[in-house]
């Protein structure tokens, strides 16, 4: 150990503060300038971490699970009787469906359509949250050789979740789509307009940039666009709901219970590939396609 | 005749076990801070869960800062607010500002406030999380150049102002055995 004086060590102790403040603020700094430095640090935290996680995630689950059954227990008779009305209804759209799906498939034999390829998905569970009060994201826990990159589309059981934002080697970062730092290129359904759907840090994105002519109707389906080549066309995203005079999108995907979510690899590049010298996972086999 | 003495008493310093014994108290406060970060991250589905993490590290910084300073040293508040940084997705250094200047604030009021009944600590911590929301509110406002909702903000503030009592509960039993067990 260095053997000080004491006034030296005083005046050492008085400095640590200041020093360490400036220290502060040159992170600040630096996470600015390099963000590829911060980004390569979050995803060794997130390698090193995410296999713990993932050993707790099984108990944590089931906890959850109990607790909403004892939810489920108070509600059982209503939820009963709701849940046959909709079983109802569905009966009567899936009916529609499938003859919709039968018109496609003769409609799709007359015109010689070449079906766009399936797409390679790999699933992974979600561990932790990564967010923060001002950032939403959620950190996945994959195996090693998972062929995870950069930019590749997340989605629940329901719809689109997010982009992946940073890959390690055991680990992945999903930017949801209500983060702050989160757009879109979206259509919306009903007048084929483009828009951009942007974060908010709140629970509901925002609709931005749509043409003047043909505003988003309320409960109108909006689901991704093609343009600028980041995200296939058509994956659900949400539906148009108005707070106040802006319009917000409810999220198709239940953002803030996330379990499980399907990364896929449609080989776009729209968004730019990983930095030359990162390492980049071996392309995973062809999976089962995906209907939207 | 034989006598039996009894065997020399050892110095308890250099016995390795009270060493030991002592870089586990000394570590408790920062352990269990950073315990209590990966378990609010793990996806509870509690309400408002984002707001929790930054409460806790909050309260947790300025009590041990103020009762067992040299268990929270700000070079350890600096590996606490980078470590929190890192798990989080905002900006890198915003929590290690936040936390070294709430360390510093305590520091220098330390011995006034140590004095002081919980109320007034309370007190001064309310004021220390209203500025702490406020100050890392404009800062990710500027570096995103855009004007944010306040109200994760005030949710941030509200939490980290209503759990502390609870946490100084908890911490302040853990601070008396620490204490206590350290005398033997």
């Amino acid at each position: 150990m260095l053997r000080l004086s004491i006034p030296a060590r005083q005046a050492l102790a008085r400095l640590t503060l200041p020093l360490l403040i400036a220290g502060a603020f040159a992170l600040l700094l630096l996470g600015k300038a390099d963000a590829l430095l911060a980004e390569r640090a979050r995803a060794s935290l997130g390698d090193t971490l995410a296999p713990l996680y993932d050993l707790i995630a099984n108990p944590v689950a089931r906890a959850r699970a109990a607790i909403a059954e004892a939810g489920h227990l108070v509600s059982l008779v209503g939820e009963n009787a709701a849940l046959r009305a909709e079983n109802e209804h569905l009966r009567q759209w899936q009916a529609v469906a499938l003859a919709l799906e039968a018109e496609n498939a003769t409609l799709r034999a007359n015109l010689h359509w070449i079906p766009d390829p399936a797409a390679a998905y790999v699933t992974a569970r979600v561990v932790a949250d990564a967010g923060g009060v001002y950032a939403h994201s959620v950190l996945l826990a994959v195996g090693p050789r998972h062929g995870i990159t950069k930019g590749q589309v997340a989605l629940d059981d329901r719809g689109l979740v997010g982009r992946i934002t940073e890959t390690g080697s055991r680990s992945a970062r999903v930017m949801l789509i209500t983060d702050l730092n989160s757009r879109i290129p979206v259509t919306l359904e009903h007048s084929r307009a483009r828009a951009i759907l942007a974060g908010t840090n709140g629970t509901l994105p925002r609709l931005l940039f749509w043409p003047e002519d043909t505003p988003p109707e309320e409960d109108e389906l909006v689901v991704t666009s093609a343009e600028a080549n980041a995200f296939p066309a058509g994956l659900p995203v949400g539906h148009v709901h108005y707070v106040g005079a802006a319009p917000m999108v409810v999220p198709a995907a239940r953002l803030t219970r996330l379990d499980m979510v399907r990364v896929f690899d449609y080989h776009l590049a729209g968004v730019p590939p990983p930095e030359a010298g990162e390492r980049r996972a071996p392309k995973p086999a062809p999976a089962a396609p995906y209907e939207p | 005749m034989a006598i039996n003495f009894p065997p020399p008493r050892r110095d308890p310093r250099s016995d390795p076990w009270h060493q030991l014994d002592a870089m586990a108290r000394a570590a408790f406060p920062v352990a269990a801070t950073v315990l209590g970060l990966l378990a609010l991250a793990v996806p509870l589905g509690l309400p408002e869960q984002a707001a929790l993490a930054p409460a806790f590290l909050f309260a947790s910084v300025y009590f041990w800062s103020l009762f067992r300073p040299a268990a929270m040293t700000p070079a350890l508040v600096f590996a606490l607010g980078l470590f929190a940084d890192l798990l989080g997705g905002g900006p890198l250094g915003l929590d290690v500002l936040l936390l070294l200047l709430l360390c510093a604030l305590t520091r220098r009021w330390r011995r006034k406030l140590a004095r002081w009944s919980f109320l007034l600590v309370w007190l001064v911590f309310s004021g220390f999380a209203a500025a702490g929301a406020a100050l890392s509110f404009a800062l990710t406002a500027l570096f995103s150049l855009t004007l944010l909702p306040p109200a994760p903000a005030l949710v941030e503030a509200g939490l980290a102002i209503g759990f502390y009592p609870l946490l100084a509960v908890l911490f302040t039993r853990a601070h008396r055995s620490l204490a206590a067990d350290a005398e033997i």
